[in-house]
C-alpha cells in the first residue's frame, strides 16, 4: 500500500506537477533541443509512467512472494508441531 | 503502383489475416467468449489491451491535435498514458483478483445492489457507444480518401469484418486479431515517421530529431515552428498556456482523461483475460509499454506535419498546390476560399494565419455539406465579380461551430506521408494502420457492448438460469445488433472523433473510477452513496457538456472547457458519495470479505509464473 501512494505521488509530480503545473517555469531550461516543460508533457511524463508500472510490477511480485514463502514457513511449522 | 491499388493491397492482406486468426481462435463456451478463458500470456494480453486502447482517435487524430494544439496537445499525450498508471496501480490486479467477468458484475457484486448493477450497466452501454461512434468515423475517413468508395460502403464493409471476427471468436477471437492489429498500425506509425526525420534534420529517431535542427536552415525544428507561429499570429508552439489553454483547463482536462482511461470500461476488461493477479500487473505494465511506442513518436509527428504545412502553403501558387492539399479539398476536409488584393482582384495565394486574412478552414460541426456547397458557390461568384456580387464566405466560416481556420486535425496523419512527399507504398500503409486502430477498438468496444446486455442484464438481472449455450447464442446477436447501431453512427456521426472521445472520457471519468476505488479501497461505502455518486458525477458532466457543446452556452464552471468537465464530475461523485456514506448502512458481511480478499495477495500460485 505504502508503494501504491509513494509511486502514486511520483506520478502527480512528473504528470501533474512538472508536465502542467510547473511547465512555464521548467520551459525557461533547455533539454535535448526542447524546451524543459514542454518536454515533460509530450515525452517525459510518458516515460516515467511506463517506469512507475514497472515498478510496481517488480515490486509486488517480490512482496507476493515473500508472503507466500512466510506462510508456508508458518504452515510448516504447524504441521511439524 | 498508385497509391490507390498498394491502399487496396494492404487493406486486403491485413483483412485476409483478422479474418484467418479469427477462425484459428474460434470459441464455444462463455468464458472463452467473454474473457478468452482467462489464458491470454500476459504479454499478449499487454499488445491487445494497447490495440484495444490505441484507437482512431489516437491514430488519426492525437498527433493533428497536437500539431494544432502545441505545447496543450500534452493533455492527450499525459492523460491517456497518464490514466494507465492509476489503472494499473489502484484498479487492474484488484478487479483481476475479485473474478468477475465485466465492471457492472464487480460494481453490483460488490455493492450488493441490482440498482448499482443496472447503473453501471447503463454508464458502460452510454460510453461504449459513445467512443465506437468515434471509430466508425475514422473508418469512413480512411475508406473515403484512400479507396475512393463512399464513406457508407467503407463503413458496412467495415462493420462486416469487425461482426465476423467478434462474433466467431469473442474475446479469444478479438485479442489475437488485436494483436495483429497493433503491428499493423504502429509499423504504418513509424515508418513514415522515421523517413520525415531523417530527410528533415538527418536524425532516425523521431525524438530526438523533433528536438534537432534542421538540415535546410540550421534552425531547431521547434524554435522554426515558434517563429513561423508568432509571425502568424497563431499561439507559441512550445510555450504553456499560451491562447485559449490556460493552467486550469490543461490541469482538468488531464485529470479527466487519466480518470476516463482508467474506468473505460472496455480496457479493464482486458485485464479479465490474464490468469492471475500478479499476469493482470505484468500485463498493464506491457500495455503502457506498447502505447508509449506511438505516443511517444505522436509529438514528432506533431511537429513534422505542423512544420509541412507551413513549408508547402508558404511556397504555393494558385496554378500548382501542392497534390496532399488538392486530394482533401476534394473530400471537402479542407476549404480554400481566396481574399481579394488591394486592387480587387483575388490574390490566387493561400494565406494560413490566425486572423481575419485567414483563407484556410475546415468545416465545423455547425455547418453541413449542402451549406458549405452553397457557401463556395456564392463566394467564387465574390471572387469573379471583384466583390461585387455573391458573398464572402470567409464571414460565415469565422463564426463560432460553422468552422475552424486550418485544415481539419483528422487529415493530419493521413496527409503527412503525401506532405512529405514519401513513396505511395507508405502513403497506403499507413491508410492499413488507421483502419486496424478503428477495427481493434471498435471490436473491443463491442464485445463489451454484447457482455453488458447479456451477462450483465439478461443472466445476472432477467433469467440467471439461461445456460452456458443460450448466452453464448444471444451475446452473438447482441454483437450482431451492436454492430448495427455502430454502423448507424458512422453513417450518421454525432459529431467529430476527438470530441466525441472526449464526451466518453469525461463520462467514464465522472462514473467508474470514483465507484471502483471506492469500492476497492473502502469497506464502509455502501449501495446508496455508490449509486448517488455515479448517477449525480454522470448527470452532471453530460449536462455541462450538452449545455455548453450542443446549445453552445455559457462554460459557467469556472471557464472549464466541456473537455475538461470530467475532472470535476469526478469530485461531485466522490463528494456525494462520501457526504452520504456516514447516513447509510454499511455493506454486508459478505461484500466486506469480497473487498479483503481481493485485497490479500493470491494463495493459489499453482498456475505457472508468467513470463516477463
Amino acid at each position: 500500500m505504502r508503494l501504491t501512494l509513494g509511486l502514486l505521488v511520483v506520478w502527480a509530480i512528473a504528470g501533474l506537477g512538472c508536465g502542467v503545473l510547473l511547465a512555464d517555469v521548467l520551459n525557461e531550461f533547455t533539454f535535448l533541443g526542447f524546451p524543459l516543460g514542454f518536454w515533460f508533457a509530450q515525452q517525459g511524463a510518458i516515460i516515467m509512467f511506463v517506469v512507475l508500472i514497472l515498478i510496481y510490477a517488480l515490486a509486488m511480485g517480490r512482496f507476493d512472494r515473500k508472503l507466500k514463502a512466510q506462510l508456508r514457513q508458518i504452515a510448516d511449522e504447524e504441521n511439524a508441531s | 503502383m498508385t497509391v490507390q491499388q498498394y491502399t487496396f493491397l494492404f487493406v486486403g492482406l491485413s483483412f485476409s489475416l483478422y479474418l484467418f486468426i479469427a477462425w484459428r481462435a474460434r470459441v464455444r463456451d462463455t468464458g472463452g467468449f467473454y474473457v478468452a478463458g482467462r489464458g491470454v500470456p500476459a504479454i499478449a494480453n499487454g499488445i491487445a489491451t494497447a490495440a484495444d486502447w490505441m484507437s482512431a482517435a489516437s491514430f488519426l487524430s492525437m498527433a493533428g491535435l497536437v500539431s494544432f494544439m502545441g505545447y496543450a496537445g500534452g493533455v492527450y499525450l499525459m492523460g491517456w498514458t497518464g490514466g494507465f498508471v492509476l489503472l494499473a496501480l489502484l484498479l487492474a490486479p484488484y478487479l483481476r483478483k475479485s473474478g468477475r467477468f465485466t465492471v457492472p458484475d464487480f460494481v453490483g457484486d460488490r455493492f450488493e445492489s441490482q440498482t448499482a448493477r443496472l447503473v453501471a450497466l447503463v454508464c458502460a452501454l452510454f460510453i461504449s457507444f459513445t467512443y465506437v461512434a468515434g471509430q466508425m468515423r475514422g473508418v469512413g475517413i480512411v475508406f473515403a480518401r484512400f479507396l475512393e468508395v463512399d464513406i457508407n460502403i467503407g463503413v458496412v464493409l467495415g462493420m462486416a469484418i469487425v461482426f465476423v471476427y467478434a462474433t466467431l471468436g469473442g474475446m479469444k477471437g478479438i485479442t489475437y486479431t488485436q494483436v495483429a492489429q497493433y503491428w499493423v498500425l504502429i509499423v504504418a506509425f513509424l515508418i513514415p515517421v522515421v523517413a520525415i526525420s531523417l530527410q528533415l534534420t538527418g536524425e532516425a529517431v523521431p525524438q530526438l530529431g523533433m528536438g534537432s535542427e534542421l538540415t535546410s536552415s540550421g534552425q531547431r525544428l521547434l524554435t522554426t515552428l515558434d517563429q513561423i507561429h508568432q509571425d502568424l499570429g497563431f499561439p507559441s508552439y512550445t510555450d504553456p498556456f499560451d491562447g485559449s489553454w490556460d493552467k486550469v483547463n490543461v490541469f482538468c482536462t488531464t485529470l479527466a482523461l487519466m480518470a476516463g482511461t482508467a474506468g473505460l470500461p472496455h480496457v479493464i476488461v482486458r485485464f479479465y483475460t490474464v490468469k492471475n493477479v500478479q499476469a493482470a500487473r505484468w500485463s498493464g505494465f506491457w500495455a503502457i509499454f506498447f502505447i508509449a511506442i506511438l505516443y511517444l513518436t505522436a509529438p514528432a509527428t506533431a511537429a513534422f506535419s505542423r512544420y509541412f504545412v507551413f513549408d508547402s502553403l508558404a511556397t504555393m501558387e494558385k496554378d500548382q498546390p501542392p497534390a496532399w492539399f488538392e486530394e482533401w479539398e476534394q473530400s471537402g476536409l479542407v476549404i480554400w476560399l481566396d481574399g481579394l488584393d488591394e486592387t480587387g482582384q483575388p490574390d490566387g495565394k493561400i494565406t494560413y494565419r490566425n486572423g481575419d486574412e485567414n483563407e484556410l478552414f475546415c468545416p465545423g460541426k455547425g455547418i453541413t455539406a449542402d451549406e458549405v456547397a452553397a457557401l463556395k458557390v456564392a463566394h467564387a461568384q465574390w471572387l469573379d465579380s471583384n466583390g461585387k456580387a455573391g458573398a464572402d464566405g470567409r464571414l460565415i466560416l469565422r463564426q463560432k461551430g460553422k468552422g475552424k481556420p486550418g485544415p481539419d486535425r483528422d487529415i493530419m496523419v493521413l496527409a503527412l506521408p503525401q506532405m512529405a512527399g514519401l513513396a505511395a507504398w507508405i502513403i497506403a500503409l499507413v491508410a492499413a494502420g488507421g483502419l486496424a486502430a478503428a477495427l481493434s477498438t471498435a471490436s473491443g468496444l463491442l464485445l463489451v457492448i454484447s457482455s453488458s446486455v447479456v451477462h450483465d442484464f439478461y443472466y445476472r438481472m432477467i433469467r440467471p438460469t439461461a445456460t452456458d449455450r443460450e448466452r453464448l447464442r444471444l451475446s452473438r446477436i447482441a454483437i450482431g445488433g451492436a454492430v448495427v447501431i455502430a454502423g448507424l453512427f458512422g453513417i450518421y456521426p454525432p459529431g467529430f472523433v476527438a470530441q466525441v472521445v472526449a464526451f466518453a472520457f469525461g463520462l467514464a471519468s465522472s462514473s467508474f473510477f470514483p465507484v471502483l476505488v471506492l469500492g476497492i479501497f473502502s469497506m464502509r461505502v455502501g449501495a446508496m452513496p455508490a449509486i448517488a455518486g455515479m448517477v449525480c458525477g454522470i448527470g452532471f458532466t453530460a449536462s455541462y457538456i450538452l449545455s455548453t457543446v450542443y446549445f453552445d452556452g455559457e462554460l459557467w464552471c469556472f471557464g472549464i472547457k466541456p473537455e475538461g468537465i470530467g475532472a470535476i464530475g469526478m469530485l461531485v461523485n466522490f463528494a456525494v458519495a462520501g457526504v452520504l456514506t456516514p447516513f447509510c448502512k454499511p455493506p454486508s458481511a459478505e461484500a466486506r470479505d469480497l473487498v479483503r480478499r481481493i485485497r490479500e495477495p493470491e494463495e493459489d500460485d499453482s498456475s505457472s509464473p508468467v513470463v516477463h
